[in-house]
């Protein structure tokens, strides 16, 4: 590897936000996270795990590392059995539960799942109403969620008249509306035509949030978030910039995760 | 069909007429309130129901339903009016012949009963459905205080009647792959099978829409975000039909 010296971080490295300088507020810090299921099984071995304001990590593994379980830790649907989470410094416990599901928008990986409103303007104002806003500002909020996500024409659509990709950016806008500290996003690329994925993309690069995106995905890693972990066997594996990361064809291996035939992280520049 | 019509919406005509515009918790009252003034009207006043047909009749002129669209719908009542054939003979009472059968006449009065008040209640209810979104039906009984619960149950069906009529297309097209021909009792096995796979898989959907729900702060009770409001002339408008039918069923009492 006689590159190394030149090799950048994947995604845009200007944007990348403060990192490891320990002055930036964190927008999400897990320390020490263990949790078992009711019935025995083990999925996380005490994660630790801190983003920075305005960074974007993509949270790798296998199925069945723990993935799921670890983001649904982290506003509180999963209570931790040892550990904690914080999110934007405020620790995620029963009685802040309302303000730490506001802070943290969760993206599930169906977006059928995710909009069980009649109307699309109507799930994204959910999350906001919830916290009590209403009336013009509730409206502005779901034009402005909508907006910046492409959507604003189809405010009044029902969901399943929605193709694929304009359900998973309403997705989005749903938890944008709720003005959050951190986007956490389960498998964003799953199920996407090669132009929904690009547009996707796009919108989450110009976002400026703290994003936690959680995939297989390995080349979409690279291009959205510049710093990855691997989770494996319930705990944090690797956690470095993405480029070197996918560059390290042992580590991958070990952890079975796989870069798609063909694809040379070294090569994709960007 | 409607453009934007799915399997849950084939009874709603779009439209922009005066009863297309009544709010709904206006329309629902007015409904309601017909169907059990139509109730509470004497059986043997014949020419009362023939009077509440006329204003049906009217209230689809104005909403410019064209008849054969309103009386295909109603077809949907068939089923349960058989039973108000059979009481014609199966009741006791006092005899009388018709056409060579000897028929109960207390059954008579009660098969009519049931088939004219029925039919009234089912126009009644397909005019309101052709006139009206069903997402505008469940904001209507939301603001008339519905229990919520029963709001959000029937809008949860609304929303995913599609997406899970679409996962038993995909499963019966899966099962069609592999040579499957529902022929006889021997395949009853598989579509039960499917049936209760098509349930496990609506069950978990479930557990997930609610995990959604719970991350965007749902604490037990939906947020109203649209309130419906209506007008004293839309109130007019909406009251105009129950009392022309009230005056008519007074009249049947008293004559």
């Amino acid at each position: 590897m006689s590159t190394t010296d030149e090799r950048e971080p994947g995604g845009r490295s200007e944007d990348a936000g403060p990192r490891g300088g320990g002055q930036a507020p964190l927008s999400l810090e897990v320390a020490g996270l263990a949790f078992a299921y009711p019935d025995g099984h083990q999925a996380l071995f005490g994660v630790d795990l801190s983003v920075p304001r305005g960074e974007r990590v993509a949270l790798l593994g296998p199925n069945g590392a723990g993935k799921t379980t670890l983001v649904l830790h982290l506003n509180g649907i999963l209570t931790a059995g040892a550990g904690s989470v914080r999110v934007g410094g405020l620790p995620v416990a029963k009685d802040t539960l309302a303000e730490i599901r506001r802070r943290v928008g969760l993206v599930f990986q169906d977006p059928d799942d995710q909009l069980f409103m009649p109307t699309v303007r109507e799930d994204v104002a959910f999350g906001p109403a919830n916290a009590g806003v209403r009336g013009a500002a509730l409206e502005a909020r779901v034009t402005r969620a909508l907006e910046r996500v492409g959507m604003a024409g189809f405010a009044d659509r029902p969901p399943h008249h929605l193709s694929f990709g304009q359900r998973r950016r309403v997705a989005v806008a749903t938890v944008l509306a709720m003005d959050p500290e951190i986007l956490v996003l389960d498998e964003p690329s799953a199920n996407l035509d090669p132009a929904a994925r690009r547009e996707l993309a796009e919108i989450l690069l110009s976002l400026d949030l703290t994003v936690l995106m959680v995939t297989h995905d390995l080349p979409y890693a690279l291009e959205l978030c510049p710093r990855s972990v691997i989770l494996s066997e319930g705990v944090i594996a690797a956690d470095g910039p993405t480029a070197e990361l996918l560059a390290d064809e042992d580590l991958l291996r070990r952890h079975r995760l796989e870069l798609p035939f063909g694809f040379d992280p070294r090569a994709a520049r960007r | 069909m409607p453009d934007h019509g799915g399997h849950a919406q084939r009874l709603y005509r779009p439209g922009d007429t005066p009863v297309h515009r009544l709010p709904a918790h206006c329309k629902l009252i007015a409904v309601f309130s017909f169907v059990l003034i139509a109730v509470a009207t004497p059986r043997e006043a014949v020419w009362a129901f023939g009077l509440y047909a006329a204003l049906l009749a009217g209230v689809a002129a104005l909403a410019r339903l064209p008849a054969g669209f309103v009386l295909r719908r109603m077809l949907i009542e068939v089923p349960f009016v058989a039973f108000a054939l059979l009481l014609p003979f199966i009741a006791e009472g006092e005899q009388v012949r018709v056409l060579g059968l000897s028929l109960s006449e207390s059954g008579l009065w009660g098969a009519w009963n049931i088939l004219a008040k029925g039919t009234l209640g089912v126009a009644a209810s397909v005019l309101l459905a052709a006139t009206t979104e069903l997402r505008a039906v469940l904001l209507g009984l939301q603001r008339l205080r519905l229990p919520p619960l029963l709001v959000q149950i029937a809008s949860f069906m609304l929303r995913y009647a599609d997406v899970i009529s679409d996962e038993l297309r995909r499963m019966r097209i899966a099962r069609e792959s592999r040579g499957f021909r529902a022929r006889g009792p021997a395949q009853w096995g598989v579509l039960a099978k499917t049936a209760g796979a098509l349930f496990i898989r609506a069950y978990e959907r479930g557990e997930r829409v609610h995990l959604a729900m719970l991350s965007r702060g749902y604490a037990g009770t939906m947020p109203v975000i649209d309130h419906l409001t209506a007008s004293r002339a839309q109130w007019a408008g909406a009251v105009a039909l129950p009392a022309a039918a009230l005056a008519v069923c007074v009249l049947g009492w008293s004559l």
